[in-house]
């Protein structure tokens, strides 16, 4: 009998450990990328490091501001792109479409959201690459290799369409439904409460997806190292290559020990982009609870 | 009045074609896959190692990419299951009501969900570096297993949650204690929605490349013990599209379609888990 309630004690120490473990992980990481990055924040200051333009590790010049551009770049295109399309269907099948055409897209979305981005990156390489080399850039007169930062861009845009698909369903359903009748008994149309009520309502959280979709796009690694052209400079237009930050760690992780400081250097980019993503995924997660609330 | 009638109609169509060319795009990224990767297989590709020269265009297969793929995520799988099945019983069983560390813990683990498994490889290198250790088939496990954590944690919380409290008192009742009721009602109670957790987590484990890239190695051998370096199938894919020739390019796109295969079958199996379990759950 009292082996039962030590056991009980014993077991429930155990898990609140583990419980505390995961919840300070985080931080954990976060400390320990910045005790990696501290050697070079020692010698040159971290603005100096962000708006360089000079990259070169051999010299130890280390300036991020082409791999930072990059990234804008990459992440901008993919979000113009992603907004409209998943918006607009995320309103479609949580507000008109039949009961039967919800329940066959959205593991169809989810499997989206499963597919590898190594995968991505092949279909990339072999159908956005060529469309932008072959059509899209003789359109406008220009040459592209097409691997350049709009092809990247729309890979991007595809990866992160069930990411903002799947949190704004959950927050139209939230919506509750007297809200829509209440506006429907007053005369108002399908649309009309759609537009004044559902979305208006939704607003914040539709936002947050957006957010949380943007911060997926803005450290996506594979699918973007193999279409985005990795050439260090800042791209002019969205048909030249681009190099964004996860790219560069990813690319280099070979010949960093053999540098010095380019391992620092490379961990302080790592965590430029824990930091940035935290800061956005805080931001809509606190977001997300507030309409989760406000609902209940 | 027609205004409205002809600005619905104009979102209408807008709607249902954006959900058309999603699904579109699906499509043709599995048609994709299939009608470049189907002609580039064939036996050998799955039933052999790299021989010498392979990535220059000579004999051989990834053999050690999908046995070191399914080493390292089943791995993963597994510690990331011993620590966060803990965690959502805590979640259930312990916790008191509107405990500020479970709401803590949750938030916090939703936060780690977003972060970029390239930020997770590079964290695991670290703490590889501070224990010493080379990349490894054991290097690998640990970074991945973080990686899915916040996945499989959330993903069990959110069915364990469902669970009503009627069923915990009822156990409670009957003289159970916190830790019978949660192996023995929770988790049984929760198994379909516990399963499909395990086979999404692995599903992103076999996956994910940035995360492995660091922590992994690569190696034409398949791995005899956890210290061992590891091939797996997401990197064999990206070293074979490096290349310079076309034949080892060709077996990237049929590398890639092994890959799409596993991830279709587990999603597919984690549906019919769902379907089959969920009868012995008691409503």
């Amino acid at each position: 009998m009292n082996n039962r309630i030590l056991k009980e004690k014993f077991v429930g120490k155990i898990m609140l450990i583990l419980v505390i473990f995961s919840g300070v992980l985080i931080l954990i990481m976060g400390i320990a990328l910045y005790i990696k990055a501290r050697p070079i924040l020692a010698v040159k200051p971290f603005w100096e490091l962000m708006f360089s333009l000079s990259w070169h590790p051999l010299r130890g010049e280390f300036g991020f501001l082409p791999f930072i551009m990059g990234t804008l770049w990459v992440t901008g295109i993919a979000v113009i792109i992603a907004i409209p399309f998943s918006i607009l269907s995320a309103i479609y099948l949580s507000e008109y479409a039949s009961k039967f055409v919800r329940e066959w897209t959205k593991p169809l979305v989810d499997l989206l959201a499963g597919i590898p981005s190594v995968v991505y990156g092949i279909w990339g390489v072999l159908v956005i690459v060529p469309l932008i080399k072959n059509h899209i850039a003789p359109f406008f007169g220009t040459f592209s290799t097409g691997y350049s930062v709009l092809s990247a861009g729309i890979v991007l845009s595809i990866m992160v369409f069930p990411i903002i698909i799947h949190i704004s369903l959950e927050v139209f359903n939230s919506v509750s439904n007297g809200m829509k009748e209440a506006s429907l008994a007053l005369g108002a149309t399908k649309w009309q409460t759609v537009k004044y009520v559902v979305i208006r309502k939704a607003m914040p959280g539709v936002i947050a997806a957006i957010v949380l979709g943007l911060s997926r796009a803005f450290g996506e690694t594979m699918a973007v190292l193999m279409v985005a052209g990795n050439v260090a400079k800042i791209p002019s237009s969205a048909l030249d290559p681009g190099y964004p930050l996860p790219a560069l760690i990813a690319n280099n992780y070979g010949e960093m020990l053999s540098i010095p400081l380019y391992d620092s250097a490379l961990m302080l980019a790592s965590l430029v982009l824990l930091l940035v993503v935290l800061f956005f995924n805080i931001i809509s997660r606190i977001v997300l609870i507030r309409v989760e609330k406000s609902t209940q | 009045m027609n205004r409205n009638k002809i600005e619905e109609t104009i979102f209408k169509i807008l709607m249902i074609n954006s959900t058309i060319i999603i699904l579109i795009i699906l499509l043709l990224i599995l048609l994709t896959i299939i009608l470049k990767g189907l002609p580039a297989m064939d036996w050998s590709m799955i039933s052999q190692t790299p021989k010498g020269g392979y990535y220059l265009g000579k004999e051989g297969g990834i053999l050690n990419a999908i046995i070191g793929s399914l080493y390292l995520a089943g791995g993963a799988t597994i510690l990331a299951f011993i620590i966060s099945l803990p965690i959502v019983l805590y979640f259930k069983v312990y916790a008191k009501k509107n405990s500020k560390i479970v709401m803590f813990t949750r938030f916090s683990l939703d936060v780690l969900w977003g972060v970029p498994s390239i930020v997770y490889g590079a964290f695991g290198f670290t703490i590889m570096l501070y224990f010493g250790l080379k990349a490894s088939l054991l290097g690998g496990i640990i970074t991945v297993s973080l990686l899915i954590l916040p996945i499989m944690t959330r993903a069990m919380d959110e069915t364990i949650k469902m669970i009503p409290i009627e069923l915990l008192e009822a156990s409670y009742s009957l003289g159970a204690n916190r830790i019978e009721t949660a192996f023995k009602v929770v988790v049984r109670q929760a198994l379909p929605g516990i399963l499909t957790a395990i086979l999404i987590s692995f599903g992103r484990g076999i996956g994910d490349a940035a995360s492995v890239m660091f922590t992994a190695g690569f190696t034409d051998n398949i791995p005899t013990s956890l210290l061992d370096p590891v091939a797996t199938l997401p990197l064999a894919i990206f070293f074979q599209l490096n290349t310079p020739f076309p034949e080892v390019q060709e077996r990237a796109y049929a590398s890639a379609f092994i890959l799409t295969v596993i991830i279709l079958i587990i999603s597919i199996v984690s549906r019919f888990l769902i379907k089959k379990y969920t009868k012995y759950i008691i409503k």
